[in-house]
């Protein structure tokens, strides 16, 4: 065919004469929509950075003093170092476990790995402030199950492990993000083609040069991207700075800016101007993948050949790789659920013993069930969940049909907007937000509208991803062929993209939901009593030291996560989602 | 019946550049022909055709179907393609995979501005699969189906809705060389019996010839020539559409002080000596021109023939192909194509009579 003619060209010109088009309705729409969602709050953050605290008695005026403040003194440069250590040891952390363990899965012959790929998921479903109360359990230096034990069996004197450190932050949070690191390198293995590297074998390379001269240097731009995305992750992550961090008094940026927002008076400003920082740090990780997986695609590692690679027979080390497995699922799902569930069947904490397993009690979950607004605070939750999911959906379908089939000047510009949040840290958008509606006053704060546009912002650019995917996917003709048969643009939108893109849709429902449900960082700025969610009460209950009462419903939010999770999957694959 | 004026269309190409796709292409189809856009990748077939289905907005222009504008630029008219009532069938099929056959056929009923009756729809569908010989398969899930049985399937979908104007992109092209074979004389008997005027985009000069009552050659976006399969073949107009359109031995020369004998015959001087040739067009002494022959009219003999337009080579190269045996001679420096019965058992190296029929000769004109 006349090949020239590229994929972005007009797809549907203007409708006729016939007056008025519906599609111009919808898309402008959507485009105000994420205008609104996306920029706006931004821009007020940076003009609050510049703005004294307001109390009852002075107003707020200009000032550059919060930037003085945040960045004239030595506290700061050791916050931004503290900030960088810990992010950077995270990101290492997590990358060299999940490489490994991803190299194991893909090219070695491990015994049953393949379920090991299959629970590799499930850490994923835990939410990070159980996991970081789980990892106190066991290791902290007072209670903490593992140093107890490693005292009463060694004698040791001292604990051998304090969880309150530099180094018990990013083994937590290194361990939590290790599932991620897995999946994308594990993706990046299994993208390559392996006669790549079979030709330099050919050609006589041994297997250091293979590896050092064509592996690494094929996934080289994966390896950096996925650095960088842990880096970021670590960086604006919260739960463990907050819970591990701040006890021992080690600062990062998002701990600094949840303590600037909760002193009194509220030093919104100074939180502000850390917020900049942090959100210009995420900005460039952020920048550097995008220009990495652009770069990514031009070394055409994807063959789409349904090719199995070659497996490195590992011998009777193979036991050993499995091992690894076993130890690790141990660490990451097995510890860390048995100490929640052992905990929540105890009056008071205590460590497991012959004594304390004659005090077994289900006090806890009936403390739990009489919770005043238990059934209020899933409701918020389930409701918030559903209502992100279906309407981030729904939004990014039609974002991403104007940037991928649609040849309208400046669609550019509507994917970066839509996909701006994503260098917000969840605690940055709370904030965000939280001024920007305390400024201007349209009924929303406090209010559960305000959840709602927080999370909606927050996952715009994931579920932009996802329809993004299938939208590429579908052919242009499919689309064309539905206008020659006379359909309209909405018809077509309605019965031929939005089916196709189902599959895509699907998927991304079922995890901005899940992500939805477990979301903390941004709700703890923005929650009031009425409009609390499940994590924030596992935060509260950690704030009052109700350990065993906190322990009990984390076991049941696990469980019905997981449930949740089974479900979606379920109904995913009646409904034809490709894993 | 469909009348395309001075129709210019561009786009903006991926890289930001202006790409002149369709550049002063006029042409006209009567009721019931089928028209072809003969051409090479990028010249402009598709974007013409899709500039027809209204997919591409021309930049100036019109195209007028049954005396409905449908695209004026003088006018200000531009009717969008939903509202054209075309058929059209493409490259790809776009077959909806989430729908069954009977669904892709019966969707352009369904949108379609005339509400129809479901009695009616079930009706026309059938009928139309029917002539596409898919009514068995009507249930089945329109993704199980063969390459074959797509491209009926996306055929019987641009048929359903009666269309004035059938649209058809490239529509063998998906599928392999026997099936490609088989589809072509389906897609004309059904052309032929439904009188459907048919606009059909191809690269395929065999499917051209094979299927057209009519081609447009078309060369960086302009239309070289129209004509009948036969005239393009065997009178084509510019080098291209000679080199192009089968394959040609072109031979460069000049046109001899003498004028036109009186039966048209006119005598080219080149470099392999001077050939007699039978032009209708005027020329003059000294123009330059090119001399067009296909390689099935070199005939050769292994003894001296009689008549003119006679020489001596040497065969340099034999490819046998089955059913011919295609000849490479040297007729001094020049090497000659012939395309020969394979019962012609002349060796490599052995001496062979070359001798043109003037009337196969094509005098082209040296733009």
């Amino acid at each position: 065919m006349s090949a020239a003619i590229p994929k972005e060209v007009v797809s549907q010109p203007v409708g006729d004469a016939r007056g008025f088009d519906w599609k111009w309705i919808v898309i402008g729409a959507c485009v105000a929509f994420t205008v609104y969602i996306a920029v706006i709050p931004l821009g007020f953050l940076f003009w609050q950075s510049f703005r004294t605290p307001q109390t009852a008695a002075v107003d707020s005026v200009f000032t550059v003093a919060n930037y003085a403040t945040a960045y004239g003194s030595s506290d700061t440069w050791r916050l931004f170092w503290t900030s960088m250590q810990f992010a950077s040891g995270t990101a290492l952390f997590a990358f060299v476990l999940g490489t490994a363990l991803a190299w194991m899965n893909e090219r070695t012959n491990t015994p049953f790995k393949s379920v090991f790929f299959a629970l590799a998921v499930i850490p994923l479903i835990i939410p990070g402030i159980l996991f970081t109360v789980a990892w106190i359990l066991l290791a902290s230096p007072q209670i903490g199950i593992i140093n107890l034990v490693m005292q009463n069996w060694l004698g040791l004197e001292e604990p051998p492990f304090d969880i309150y450190s530099l180094r018990g932050m990013i083994w937590v949070d290194g361990l939590h993000y290790s599932p991620m690191a897995f999946l994308l390198m594990s993706a990046a293995f299994r993208a390559m083609d392996p006669s790549l590297e079979e030709s330099a074998t050919m050609s006589g390379a041994n297997i250091f040069q293979v590896a050092r001269r064509v592996t690494l240097r094929l996934t080289w731009p994966a390896i950096v991207a996925t650095i960088l995305i842990l880096f970021v992750r670590a960086i604006e992550s919260f739960e463990v700075p907050a819970l591990l961090g701040l006890p021992a008094g080690i600062e990062v940026f998002t701990s600094a800016i949840y303590q600037a927002v909760h002193r009194y008076p509220s030093q919104v400003g100074l939180a502000s101007a850390y917020a900049v920082a942090l959100l210009l740090i995420t900005t460039g990780g952020v920048y550097w993948v995008s220009k990495l997986s652009g770069r990514g695609s031009q070394y055409a590692t994807m063959t789409g050949k349904g090719f199995r690679p070659r497996q490195i027979d590992l011998g009777g080390w193979r036991w050993v790789t499995a091992a690894i497995f076993v130890v690790y699922f141990l660490l990451i799902v097995v510890l860390p659920f048995a100490v929640l569930l052992w905990s929540s069947f105890q009056r008071f904490y205590a460590v497991p013993s012959m004594e304390a397993l004659q005090n077994l009690t289900l006090d806890s979950y009936r403390f739990i069930l009489d919770y005043p607004n238990l059934t209020r605070t899933i409701w918020n939750s389930v409701v918030l969940a559903v209502s992100t999911a279906t309407i981030v959906m729904l939004v990014t379908s039609v974002i991403c049909w104007i940037v991928v089939k649609t040849s309208i000047p400046g669609r550019w510009l509507l994917d970066g907007m839509a996909s701006l949040p994503i260098v917000f840290p969840g605690l940055v958008l709370g904030l965000a937000i939280m001024v920007f509606y305390l400024n201007v006053d349209i009924g929303v704060y406090g209010t559960i509208w305000i959840m709602l546009i927080a999370y909606v912002t927050r996952f715009m650019p994931y579920g932009l991803r996802y329809t993004t995917t299938s939208m590429v996917q579908i052919h242009k003709e499919l689309e064309e062929s539905a206008a020659m048969s006379g359909a309209s643009w909405g018809t077509t939108f309605r019965r031929i993209i939005l089916p196709l893109l189902k599959p895509g849709l699907l998927a991304g429902w079922i995890y901005v939901m899940i992500v939805s449900i477990r979301e903390l960082s941004t709700s703890i700025l923005l929650y009031s009593p009425d409009t609390q969610v499940m994590s924030i009460v596992i935060w509260e209950l950690w704030e009052n030291g109700q350990y065993v009462e906190l322990s009990a419903l984390g076991v049941l939010f696990i469980i019905a996560l997981f449930v949740l999770v089974l479900i979606a999957q379920w109904l995913g694959r009646k409904y034809g989602v490709k894993e | 019946m469909l009348t395309v004026d001075g129709l210019f269309t561009e786009y903006a190409s991926a890289g930001g550049d202006t790409v002149k796709a369709a550049q002063d292409v006029s042409f006209t189809v009567d009721e019931g022909q089928l028209f072809t856009l003969l051409g090479p990748s990028g010249c402009g077939k598709t974007t013409t055709l899709r500039s027809i289905a209204g997919l591409e907005r021309p930049r100036q222009g019109s195209i007028t179907v049954n005396d409905r504008v449908v695209y004026s630029s003088s006018a200000g008219v531009f009717v969008s393609p939903n509202q054209r009532g075309f058929g059209m069938v493409f490259q790809s099929y776009a077959i909806w995979p989430h729908m069954n056959v009977f669904q892709n056929a019966a969707f352009p009923l369904e949108v379609g501005g005339r509400r129809y009756s479901r009695q009616e729809i079930r009706d026309n569908v059938m009928q139309v699969l029917t002539a596409v010989q898919l009514d068995q398969l009507a249930d089945r899930n329109a993704t199980t189906l063969s390459g074959g049985q797509q491209q009926r399937l996306a055929l019987a979908r641009a048929l359903v809705m009666k269309p004035a104007l059938l649209l058809l992109d490239e529509p063998l092209s998906n599928l392999d060389a026997k099936l490609r074979e088989k589809m072509r004389f389906e897609l004309k008997r059904l052309q032929r019996e439904l009188k459907i005027t048919t606009v059909y985009v191809t690269h395929d000069q065999g499917e051209a010839l094979a299927l057209s009552h009519e081609i447009a050659v078309m060369h960086e976006g302009r239309i070289q020539q129209i004509g009948s399969p036969r005239d393009i073949y065997e009178r084509p107009a510019t080098r291209f559409v000679a080199d192009f359109v089968g394959s040609s031995n072109f031979i460069d020369g000049t046109v001899t002080g003498a004028a036109a004998t009186p039966d048209g015959c006119v005598v080219v001087r080149t470099e392999i000596g001077d050939v007699t040739v039978r032009s209708l067009q005027s020329l003059v002494a000294d123009e330059r021109v090119g001399v067009s022959v296909r390689p099935e009219d070199v005939e050769l003999t292994e003894d001296r023939p009689a008549g003119g337009n006679v020489w001596e080579g040497r065969v340099d190269q034999k490819v046998f192909l089955g059913e011919a045996v295609e000849f490479q001679v040297k007729v001094g420096a020049r090497t000659l194509l012939s395309r020969r019965h394979p019962t012609l058992r002349t060796k490599i190296g052995d001496a062979i009579f070359v001798q043109l029929d003037p009337e196969k000769c094509v005098v082209l004109k040296v733009a």
